[in-house]
């Protein structure tokens, strides 16, 4: 115990987030299954309406910032990324643990506004709500997702210095797994937003004890100075989330497509460009609040443009699958059902960026099931399908590929039942966060919520059956999928400093045409 | 109808511009549909040609410049796409925004406050959670929040607009059909924000003149409320047009172009008027001094403030004396 709580290596690090971010995920789980059971009933019958608006809020700030944005990062960027740098370590060891100790408190604050009575603004804090009118424990959640923001600067500097300073020998830039680019890109991020959000949360939290008259149009502020500041780290935290999953899903479809990734440099120009142009959108969240019709239009082109990169990123993938020889694993499933999925998510924010169609579908519905698709489509999605792709470098042990894949398309199924039906929703004009609605949507509603509960069953699976091959599971071998990447040449697990034998690299990333095959033969393969 | 439920994707379009926007949704849809069902059909068909089996153990690759050439291609495919679906969504937004200045428009003042919306017609009427207008008229919105932010959401209109304390907003419709429609807030504004709920109640002209005639005539109109709101206050002693020499008159002023001291120059929109009367010295007035009218922050609320606004409102034909 005190050995883990007192670790500096990077895998034990990588695995404490695991477990804590694990219970955060279930937590905001069970708070959404209470919105989809409240919300199956067109009246607010289950809980009070106050109640409502506490668990949304709660699931919303729970989910982004204590599961969403930290999750592939600092777990399996935390695990990974020496490992495929040929390196130790992380450059700051003992500034990763901290970052963990952080993010503990940030997530102990929030969790003791959640028990003291919770909070009922929503994940977005917008003013003058936030400030003059909500009575629920402002203060603390704030502080609590200042602290876990200032976590993730620690693990964005320590992870820009270790890409810049441990690479391996002959580890040149264009060599770097995708992987690696994609969390370079992350953690440019992480480390110019997240001060943004910081100081906007701590004037929200001095607005509120002083009323200084920033935000509060009493005193003189404005009410969308907070929107511009908020949204300006907010929407770029979006790319925080789906950058690192589109990095696991550009290590997977190589893999399991045997194949080179198709424009190597496409794609990792496009994990750079989306972050820049990311920084770039933020006022696309404000078409209708009363911006200038310059500011909304400028706004609208940029947020198409960062459209351009993304639809690289799926060109790439199915490029690379093709004249592959594809092999449907259990993390391969989970990367198609990203790919498609980001690109319905991607698709739907188009029509959010589309600014006569954004009057008329901002703050419904579609914007719910929109960023759902991104986020739990996608990016969880992706997390999974890491997960399961380095699990057995993680933990050693092989899992149920049977059971494993069954896991995967019940989640893809569960997935479209819950979301899809919100998308109709929204266009049919329901405003979001309702704890009731008119009767007509019912059948909608619904609907979704019964999608939710297959979308369950698909996140209990694997929590059962990776468990079980702690115990059961058939011993991995280093190399079970064949796969290319410096983390592949060490033993499963590694051991504690990485590797053995310090690795030198010789050849291009990704060279599956001449790769070992895989030692893993799953049921009913070849 | 799918499956005997009835369904419709968008509500019945029922203003000038909801035809504009179901336009710019069907177009947007038709791309996202293309587009997600191709990478579908494109990964199914490479999942079952490609698949793994004795034979095709391995990958054959793509050349560079293959590589080169179909990424540059899509490059500029999407971007063209892009392009255009982002010019057709500013183009109807456009209209959208754009407030027109007819001359019989209908000016109704829109006060949210947690939880229901009260409007204020032009002859003084007052109704709560109910808006009666008619139809074929523009009615422009003067917006107001008393508390929070709210959002005037009429999914039938396609019209949103968010209602920000502090500010005074104009949106506008033009109703095409009678009917009642709803009205919902659409900005999270607290604990009964899923409630706060009205009905627009489009009527036919002569049974909307009808509806306004059976009103409370003890009401004075909105524009001589504000009058006398205005002579209460004492805005004349400055602001009468024979007494200019310490403030601007305001004959004529609204919906024009105001020149400040600093150069700059603004629109005597309902926001300027509002900030004006509470802030006077944050746009001073060219060819007049600042630090000369006392703020009326806390002597006048939202609800006097649309007042004194439909007041001045009333007077952009007056024969004014231009200074």
């Amino acid at each position: 115990m005190r050995s883990w709580l007192t670790t500096t290596d990077h895998k034990r690090i990588a695995l404490l987030y695991l477990g804590t971010m694990t219970l955060f995920f279930t937590l905001g789980g069970l708070l959404a299954t209470v919105i989809r059971v409240e919300l199956a009933t067109a009246a607010s019958d289950l809980v009070t309406a106050e109640t409502y608006n506490r668990l949304f809020t709660l699931h919303g700030v729970i989910m982004v910032f204590f599961f969403l944005i930290p999750s592939i990062p600092t777990f399996l960027g935390n695990y990974l990324l020496p490992l495929m740098l040929g390196a130790p370590d992380l450059a700051f060891p003992r500034l990763n643990l901290a970052s963990w100790y952080v993010f503990v408190a940030g997530g102990l604050l929030t969790l003791t506004a959640m028990v003291a009575g919770g909070l009922d603004t929503g994940w977005t804090f917008y003013t003058p709500y936030s400030t003059t009118f909500s009575d629920s424990h402002v203060v603390l959640a704030v502080l609590g997702v200042f602290l876990a923001g200032l976590s993730s600067v620690f693990t964005g500097i320590n992870f820009i210095v270790t890409i810049h300073r441990l690479r391996a020998p002959g580890l040149t830039w264009l060599r770097l797994p995708l992987f690696v680019w994609s969390h370079y890109a992350t953690s440019l991020i992480l480390v110019l937003a997240t001060p943004v959000l910081a100081m906007t949360l701590l004037l929200v939290a001095i607005e509120r004890g002083l009323s200084i008259g920033i935000f509060d149009p009493e005193a003189g502020g404005s009410p969308l100075l907070f929107q511009h500041f908020f949204w300006f780290y907010s929407h770029p935290a979006v790319y925080i989330m789906i950058l690192p999953g589109m990095g696991v899903v550009s290590e997977l479809i190589p893999c399991f497509s045997r194949n080179r990734p198709f424009g190597y440099e496409f794609v990792a120009a496009s994990s750079l460009a989306i972050a820049v142009f990311g920084f770039l959108v933020w006022g696309h969240h404000m078409f209708v609040a009363g911006q200038s019709y310059f500011a909304s239009v400028v706004f609208s082109f940029l947020s198409f443009s960062v459209a351009v990169p993304s639809g690289v990123k799926v060109f790439s993938w199915l490029g690379t699958m093709h004249r592959g020889s594809v092999w449907l694993t259990t993390p391969m499933i989970y990367a198609l059902g990203f790919v498609a999925l980001f690109t319905i998510g991607g698709g739907t924010g188009l029509a959010l960026a589309m600014l006569a169609v954004d009057v008329h579908l901002h703050d419904t519905y579609f914007v719910v099931a929109h960023f759902h698709t991104i986020m739990v489509g996608g990016m969880l999605m992706a997390y999974l399908g890491g997960l399961h792709f380095w699990w057995p470098k993680i933990s050693g042990r092989l899992y149920s590929e049977r059971w494993g894949r069954i896991a995967a398309y019940t989640l893809f199924i569960g997935f479209l039942l819950t979301f899809l039906p919100q998308f109709v929703l929204g266009t049919q004009g329901l405003p979001r966060r309702t704890a009731s609605y008119p009767p007509e949507y019912q059948f909608l509603q619904a609907l979704s919520s019964a999608g939710a509960t297959i979308l369950a069953v698909g996140y209990v699976l694997p929590g059962i059956y990776l468990l079980a091959s702690l115990v059961r599971g058939r011993p991995a071998g280093d190399n079970p999928w064949g796969a290319t990447g410096l983390e592949w040449r060490t033993s499963s697990p590694p051991p504690p400093h990485n590797f053995n034998k310090a690795p030198v690299v010789t050849e291009d990333p990704y060279d599956y045409p001449r790769a070992p095959q895989p030692t893993f033969i799953g049921a009913g393969d070849v | 109808m799918i499956l005997g439920i009835p369904f419709e994707l968008l509500p019945a379009a029922a203003s000038a511009t909801s035809g504009a926007v179901d336009v710019a949704v069907f177009l947007v849809f038709a791309v996202i549909g293309v587009v997600s069902l191709g990478v579908v059909a494109a990964m199914v068909y490479i999942v079952v040609r490609y698949r793994r089996r004795p034979g095709n153990l391995t990958g054959r690759g793509h050349d560079p410049a293959t590589i080169w050439r179909t990424e540059l291609g899509w490059c500029a495919l999407t971007a063209t796409v892009f392009l255009g679906l982002f010019t057709v969504g500013a183009a109807f937004f456009d209209r959208i925004e754009r407030v027109p200045a007819d001359a019989d428009a209908l000016d109704v003042a829109v006060t949210a406050k947690r939880w229901m919306w009260s409007f204020h017609h032009p002859n003084g009427r007052r109704e709560l959670s109910q808006l009666h207008v008619p139809a074929g008229r523009v009615v422009r919105l003067h917006l107001a929040s008393e508390d929070v932010i709210h959002s005037f959401y009429v999914p039938a209109f396609r019209l949103k607009h968010d209602v920000v304390p502090g500010w005074l907003r104009t949106a506008w419709f033009r109703a095409t059909a009678p009917g009642t429609y709803a009205l919902a807030c659409a900005e999270y504004c607290g604990t009964e924000h899923a409630v706060m709920r009205a009905d627009v109640v489009v009527m036919e002209p002569h049974a909307y003149d009808r509806w306004l005639a059976q009103g409370d005539d003890s009401r004075p109109p909105l524009a001589a409320a504000g009058r006398a709101l205005f002579q209460r206050l004492d805005c004349g002693a400055c602001h009468e047009s024979h007494r200019r020499r310490r403030a601007p008159p305001l004959e004529g002023l609204y919906g024009r172009p105001v020149a400040l001291r600093d150069g700059s120059s603004v629109i005597a929109d309902d926001d300027y008027i509002r900030r004006s009367i509470l802030r006077p010295d944050a746009d001073v007035v060219a060819d007049y001094q600042g630090g000369v009218m006392p703020t009326y922050a806390g002597l006048v609320d939202d609800d006097e403030l649309l007042l004194l606004v439909a007041y001045i409102r009333s007077l952009a034909d007056a024969e004014g004396v231009s200074p």
